[in-house]
């Protein structure tokens, strides 16, 4: 690789200090901005607009959205896998790139790994809230009961709570263990009281000394090893739910690399959504340098193309396995009622990706916002016409039906919004959104190095 | 008002009245006075504040209720709790009785079965006999005796009747006027013979919206090789239709022969669907056609016809439909005598004679005022009636109008006096079948709602001492069987549910005339009853008006039927709101667009557009009855269509009528059976070998339950559905949630159709749950809710199941049923009444559960546990889920398949047998037999 071309990391100029000082001032020395204030309030309200349609659901049950039979699973389930798709690109980030030591990750595997943890917030309560009875959702966990029963292990929704489970737990532990050191820096440069002493119990006693560096590191290598096989882990027992279906459209082997694929896709696309408008109006421009940007562009464009080469084979499997059904699923799928769909999802995810391939585009920050804000919608409709589509024609045509997403589906996918968006604000309010030791660690690396 | 009329508080009001001082008695202050203008002062709202919270507290305290619950000490006799036990009685149809056996659980009939001893239901039943329950609950029947809109009593009817008695008794009766419905109650004759002998000048009248010759000739269709009907659905219309279907069917079995079907007619019934050749007409046309086949020249298809006919004289059968005209009523009957069918397959009885006029010299002696008590006994003349004899108008001019009903229905609300009749559950009766035997009506229950009896009513204006119905009715066949031994015959009549005494034989109703339309070119109206209202008469029925209809599978809902291409040509299309223009009257209707319709033909079924029938039934549909004049009972020519450019939405529970060359129902010719009998069902992709699988099979010694439908017999009536509905206590989910697709039926029949939309091929397919023994649903609950039992059923657990539908998503045949909603307490399940009617052996779900068919688990139960309690075996044919019981057709057989001799077994054995979709390695316990036509092949050729 020639690194001497490339867009440095790090803008010149900082040092440990001055670093320190950059990140840690937007959560202690800033003050409330109009912006901030407008834009937690707008997703405060999606939030309660949240609460108000789950608050709906349980009481009156799920009979207030459009699912029906034959199209028994709807938004509920098509927000889930969306959702839990984003999430991949934070553990992707923090985990993957960190083995790999690619040092780019660094100022962008704080937030991506909040992001993560924040998407994984939405995404567990749709499973939950689209229970027909939620209040027992804990017979699905494998639990001493009276009555010897366990859960069923051959159904993958089994594994779909193990899975993520796991994945909310790992990305937890991962997320807090990285933020100690950031946390004593931020209890250290606190003045008020109060606040030093709330930092000071969450960093849980950091002094910063030798060996507790040297455990540090130890510790977060593991997590970082424990959390890579799950970014490839949660997306395949997520597909499973569908594959191991006998439903034409689900029932597919392919399914496993090809949603793992799409979920570091929209994660990606997510990660550009968030960084953009962040390093804009929080001047991090020399912290999340364009490079970033191209890179995750890069990987956006990779992960498209797998996808479209996912699109490809379920088209030509169905033609090549002569089953009538799964002929008739893939063109039900291009020509039926839901073709707008389909083909919304083929523009999004197969031919505007294809403008990454210019650099001219993958460092233009605001070409990237849009293309990024494509890609959620179109993995969005993926699912959408994943779950949909097959389900409401299947075999029997007498059965066939149509579904459509009631004021309620969308209240609840609009309110999930809300509830991301408020975390991210308090995140940003009140964690440093940028890894500080890390960056001081890059920054002294650039400083040895230019030596 | 004068203010000298008026009352008057003082001389100043005298004087000057309207000066305010009216306004004044109504307000505090004097105007001018200041006033506190704030309604909600701080003291009220404080004060309201501290009531409500006081008044919070006081409600988690309730007192229980000061009524003493009695154990059974001495436990009435035959009453075991938990034990059901059957009464025979019956149910009427357009006036004929339909043998029931109605179970009942400690004193609550929870299910009607056919009484395989009555002649005219052979134990099977129908949609309208099953839904006969939810109306005995419906607690919306009228309950009370309303005089003027006011609640009054039955003793202040009798009182004016008493009154009413002395002037007739002066002038024998005249003015007095019965109207009832088509009565074959002998009871009801007697009675209604000696008032009109107390008073001769008192006059009878009937009149029924479906009164027509249905049960004059009688058929027999196990002897008839050669069917032709000409506009008849003899297979599902009528009193007589379950006898008919059972014996078509028998006929219709691939032994050395089959019968063959042809159906002329204009408008799809499930008679057409069974055709071997069904040829669309308009009404017109059918006539000529009926002439050519008299004459067995003109059209070719006639000629053929008429030949098959001739080939088989004395083996064949041509029954004319009722809706027709006289012209093919008469020609049918030449027909069936040329071809020396009578006394072979048809016998047509002598014409009865009947006392009673009809409806049309009522009318014109009330224009003329000679009517002052106007008694209506049953019935809804006021919604039904032609309309050209404006009913509604002629109400109020008769003096004194009583109506006696179930409901309160549009002639009750015009009526001066309206008496709130008794189910035919609740009392004492009796009444004839199609053919002539009597059944006693036992009833079953208490009255519910205080209903009295058309007997007790015409016993108070016989001015007899007679109390109750028993007592009337056993008076009168004490009567007719007056030998020593009474005592006997009437307990064998009550425990048979019939009495082989054909001299009750009601003579059949004057047929209401249809004389032969005007030819036009126009398009042509047919009115026709509604398979799921009947005539009106179910309208709040909620199990009915969630029937889908067997040929448009709408429900909530009636429509201007129309054939696509004639739909095409007006451009018009399906739920856009027409004027039906005829002869001066008009109704506004949504269009639907229905295959095999014949062309400038529109069809309406009256029953719908009611406005007081009840919650249910109200503003359901439009009221056909507007188009109905007395001279075009079924219609006629001369229909005008106008657009509105409006739209009502239209529901249906199937959306899709293409088989899209999947092969769920497999069809072949008798022909073709002969030849090689296999090469029908085995036509598609077979189903993976039993040891093709990485897994050991599960040992299945033992019962093996499972299920064998025969496609070749159903006639797709739909009663299985109903019947279902009411074994297993499946909720009504409303219009609106149909529409969303989430109808709760276990057993749905699924209709399809094959060839040009002209003149499609029909199927009917009915489809429970196939107990599939690789069953997709069982493997992805994550709760194990759903499981396989030793026996092979595919088991439901509904309080283990958290709804997560993936069973439902993973279900080839997509019979599972999910509560999305609490439909235990919507607007149809609510009324505490409906609590009484459930089936107490099954469960009632909650919301978030799913459900489907059980092969009726806890009939099962009930024959497993009398068997081991008896150390024997069960018996083939001793379960019977309620839809295999309720199946006209017999088409569907249930029983042990590892028995090689059960009756499921054999059928199971059969070339025909075919499993649904069992090329996915599912492995259903249902499977289904195929369909078999039986066409001419020289017609075919054609």
């Amino acid at each position: 690789m020639n690194a001497e071309v490339e867009e440095p990391l790090v803008a010149s100029g900082y040092d440990s200090a001055s670093v320190t000082q950059k990140i840690t001032d937007i959560v202690l020395k800033c003050p409330l901005q109009r912006g901030w204030l407008g834009g937690f309030a707008f997703a405060f309200i999606l939030l309660m607009l949240f609460n108000f349609a789950i608050a709906w659901v349980l009481s009156k049950g799920v009979g207030i959205w459009g699912v029906n039979i034959p199209v028994a699973w709807g938004f509920a389930i098509v927000n889930f896998v969306w959702w839990i798709g984003i999430g991949h690109a934070g553990t992707f980030i923090s985990a993957i790139l960190l083995l790999l030591h690619q040092d780019w990750r660094t100022s962008i595997n704080r937030f991506a790994e909040a992001m993560t943890l924040f998407a994984l917030a939405c995404a567990g309560l749709f499973p939950l809230l689209h229970l027909g009875r939620p209040w027992v959702f804990y017979w699905l966990l494998p639990y001493p009961d009276t009555m010897d029963l366990w859960p069923q292990w051959r159904s993958a929704l089994v594994w779909d709570v193990f899975a993520v489970g796991t994945y909310l737990t790992v990305s937890i532990i991962f997320w807090y263990i990285g933020l100690i050191p950031d946390l004593a820096t931020m209890r250290d440069r606190a003045e008020r009281k109060p606040v030093q002493l709330i930092y000071g119990v969450l960093s849980l006693g950091w002094r910063g000394s030798a060996r507790h560096w040297k455990r540090f590191h130890m510790t977060y290598l593991l997590l970082a090893g424990l959390a890579t096989p799950l970014v490839l882990s949660v997306h395949s027992v997520v597909s499973t739910d569908f594959a191991t279906a006998i439903v034409p459209g689900w029932h597919s082997t392919i399914f496993p690399p090809y949603f793992v694929a799409g979920a570091i896709f929209s994660g990606f696309a997510m990660v550009l959504t968030l960084a953009i408008p962040i390093r804009k109006f929080y001047n991090l421009q020399d912290f999340i340098t364009i490079r970033h940007l191209d890179n995750s562009a890069k990987v956006m464009l990779a992960t498209a193309l797998m996808v479209s080469y996912g699109y490809i084979s379920e088209g030509f499997m169905s033609w090549y396995s002569d089953d009538k059904f799964e002929i008739y699923m893939t063109l039900n799928r291009m020509f039926g009622p839901y073709a707008p769909a389909y083909w919304l999802l083929i523009f999004c995810n197969v031919i505007v990706p294809q403008a990454l391939w210019f650099k001219r585009i993958r460092t233009n920050p605001a070409a990237l916002f849009i293309i990024a804000l494509l890609v959620n919608v179109g993995m969005w409709t993926e699912r959408y016409v994943i779950v949909i589509t097959s389900l409401h024609r299947d075999f029997m045509p007498s059965a066939w039906g149509i579904f459509h997403g009631t004021r309620w589906d969308w209240m609840t996918l609009i309110g999930s919004f809300g509830l991301f968006a408020t975390l991210f604000f308090l995140f940003l309010r009140v964690l440093p959104s940028i890894s500080i030791s890390e960056m001081r660690d890059l920054v002294h690396k650039k400083s040895e190095s230019s030596k | 008002m004068s203010p000298l009329t008026g009352i008057w508080r003082s001389l100043d009001h005298l004087e000057r009245p309207g000066d305010g001082s009216e306004e004044m008695q109504h307000r505090e202050f004097p105007e001018g006075a200041s006033e506190l203008s704030d309604e909600w002062s701080r003291r009220q709202f404080l004060k309201i504040m501290c009531a409500s919270i006081a008044l919070a507290g006081t409600t988690g305290c309730t007192r229980q209720p000061l009524e003493r619950i009695v154990p059974y000490v001495r436990q009435p006799e035959e009453v075991i709790p938990g034990r059901p036990l059957y009464f025979a009685s019956a149910l009427t149809l357009c006036g004929f009785a339909r043998g029931v056996l109605v179970e009942t659980h400690e004193g609550r009939p929870t299910k009607i079965e056919g009484n395989p001893g009555h002649p005219a239901s052979l134990g099977a039943s129908d949609a309208f006999m099953q839904a006969e329950l939810l109306t005995l609950y419906d607690a919306e029947r009228s309950q009370a005796v309303i005089h003027e809109s006011q609640v009054s009593t039955w003793d202040l009817l009798l009182g004016e009747l008493a009154g009413a008695a002395k002037k007739w008794q002066g002038n024998g009766g005249a003015g007095l006027r019965l109207l009832t419905r088509h009565e074959t109650s002998p009871t009801i004759l007697d009675q209604i013979a000696r008032l009109l002998v107390k008073y001769p000048r008192a006059k009878w009248h009937e009149y029924d919206p479906l009164a027509t010759e249905l049960a004059a000739p009688r058929y027999h269709l196990d002897k008839a090789e050669v069917i032709v009907s000409l506009g008849a659905d003899f297979l599902s219309a009528g009193p007589a239709s379950l006898k008919h279907a059972h014996d078509f069917t028998l006929a219709r079995q691939p032994k050395s022969t089959m019968n063959r079907l042809y159906v002329v007619e204009a408008t799809p019934t499930l008679t057409g669907a069974m055709a071997d050749h069904r040829l669309v007409m308009r009404p017109d046309d059918l006539e000529d056609f009926a002439r050519t086949l008299e004459s067995g020249t003109g059209s070719k298809v006639a000629a053929l016809i008429a030949a098959d006919l001739h080939e088989h004289a004395g083996r064949s059968l041509v029954i004319a439909g009722e809706c027709e005209s006289a012209v093919v009523r008469d020609a049918a009957r030449r027909l069936n005598q040329t071809l020396q069918n009578v006394g072979a397959t048809v016998d047509y009885p002598a014409a009865g004679r009947n006392s009673a006029r009809n409806l049309q010299e009522l009318v014109t002696d009330a224009h003329a005022g000679e009517i002052d008590t106007l008694v209506i006994i049953g019935g809804n003349p006021n919604y039904d009636a032609p309309a050209d004899f404006e009913f509604g108008t002629l109400l109020p001019k008769i003096a004194s109008t009583i109506h006696l009903g179930l409901y309160r229905n549009e002639t009750g609300v015009a009526c001066r006096w309206h008496i709130p009749e008794a189910h035919e559950l609740e009392s004492w009766s009796d009444a004839a079948a199609f053919e002539g035997s009597a059944t006693i009506i036992q009833p079953v229950i208490e009255p519910l709602f205080a209903g009295r009896s058309r007997h007790e009513l015409l016993a108070a204006l016989l001015e007899e001492p007679f109390s109750s119905s028993y007592e009337i009715v056993r008076a009168f066949w004490q009567k007719r069987h007056a030998a020593p031994d009474f005592e006997q015959f009437w307990r064998k009549a009550l425990h048979e549910g019939v009495i082989e005494d054909r001299s009750a034989a009601a003579p059949a109703s004057s047929p209401p005339p249809n004389p032969p339309p005007p030819r036009s070119a126009g398009l042509h109206l047919l009115i026709r009853p509604s398979a799921q209202m009947l005539d009106g008469k179910f309208s709040n029925n909620a199990w009915l008006q969630e029937f889908p209809e067997p040929m448009t599978k709408m429900v909530w809902d009636n429509a201007a039927l129309i054939n696509p291409a004639t739909a095409s040509r007006l451009k018009l299309e399906n739920g856009e709101v027409v004027d039906l223009k005829f002869r001066g009257r008009s109704v506004r209707a949504p269009i639907w667009i229905l295959p095999g319709q014949a062309e400038d033909c529109v069809t309406i079924n009256i029953g719908y557009g009611r406005t007081s029938s009840g919650s249910i039934g109200n503003g359901v549909g439009f009221n056909a009855n507007t188009l109905r004049l007395s001279d075009a009972m079924w219609g006629g020519s001369g229909l005008e269509i106008g657009k509105t450019g409006k739209h009502h939405d239209l529901v249906t529970t199937q959306q899709h009528w293409e088989m899209e060359g999947r092969d769920q129902v497999r069809v072949g010719t008798f022909a073709e059976f002969q030849r090689r009998p296999d090469a029908i069902a085995k036509s598609a992709e077979l189903p993976p070998r039993k040891d093709e699988t990485l897994y050991p099979n599960v040992p299945d010694n033992g019962r093996a339950w499972g299920m064998a439908i025969d496609l070749n017999t159903c006639i797709g009536c739909g009663a299985c559905t109903v019947a279902c509905q009411a074994e297993n206590n499946i909720p009504v989910v409303g219009k609106e949630q149909v529409g969303r697709g989430r109808e709760m039926h276990w057993i749905r029949i699924d209709r399809y159709y094959e060839g040009d939309p002209a003149n499609p091929a029909i199927f009917h397919q009915p489809v429970p749950c196939m107990h599939c023994e690789n069953a997709p649903c069982e493997l992805v609950c994550p709760v194990a809710a759903t499981v396989h039992s030793s026996e092979g059923l595919n088991q439901m657990i509904y309080n283990r199941c958290v709804g997560t539908r993936y069973c439902s998503n993973n279900c080839p045949y997509k019979v599972r049923r999910f509560n999305f909603l609490e439909y235990d307490e919507n607007h149809f399940e609510k009324p505490p009444t409906r609590k009484l009617m459930r089936n107490p052996n099954v469960t009632v779900r909650s919301r978030g559960v799913m459900e489907k068919c059980t092969y009726c688990i806890q009939r099962i139960s009930a024959v497993k546990i009398e068997a081991e309690k008896a150390n024997r075996l069960i018996r083939d044919g001793e379960i019977l889920p309620a839809c295999a019981q309720a199946c006209p057709a017999g088409a569907i057989v249930f029983g042990d398949i590892n028995d090689p001799v059960s009756h499921v077994s054999r059928l199971k054995a059969s070339p025909l047998n075919y499993g649904l979709l069992a090329e996915l390695n599912t492995r259903p316990r249902t499977s289904y037999l195929a369909k078999l036509r039986n066409p001419n092949p020289e017609l075919e050729q054609i």
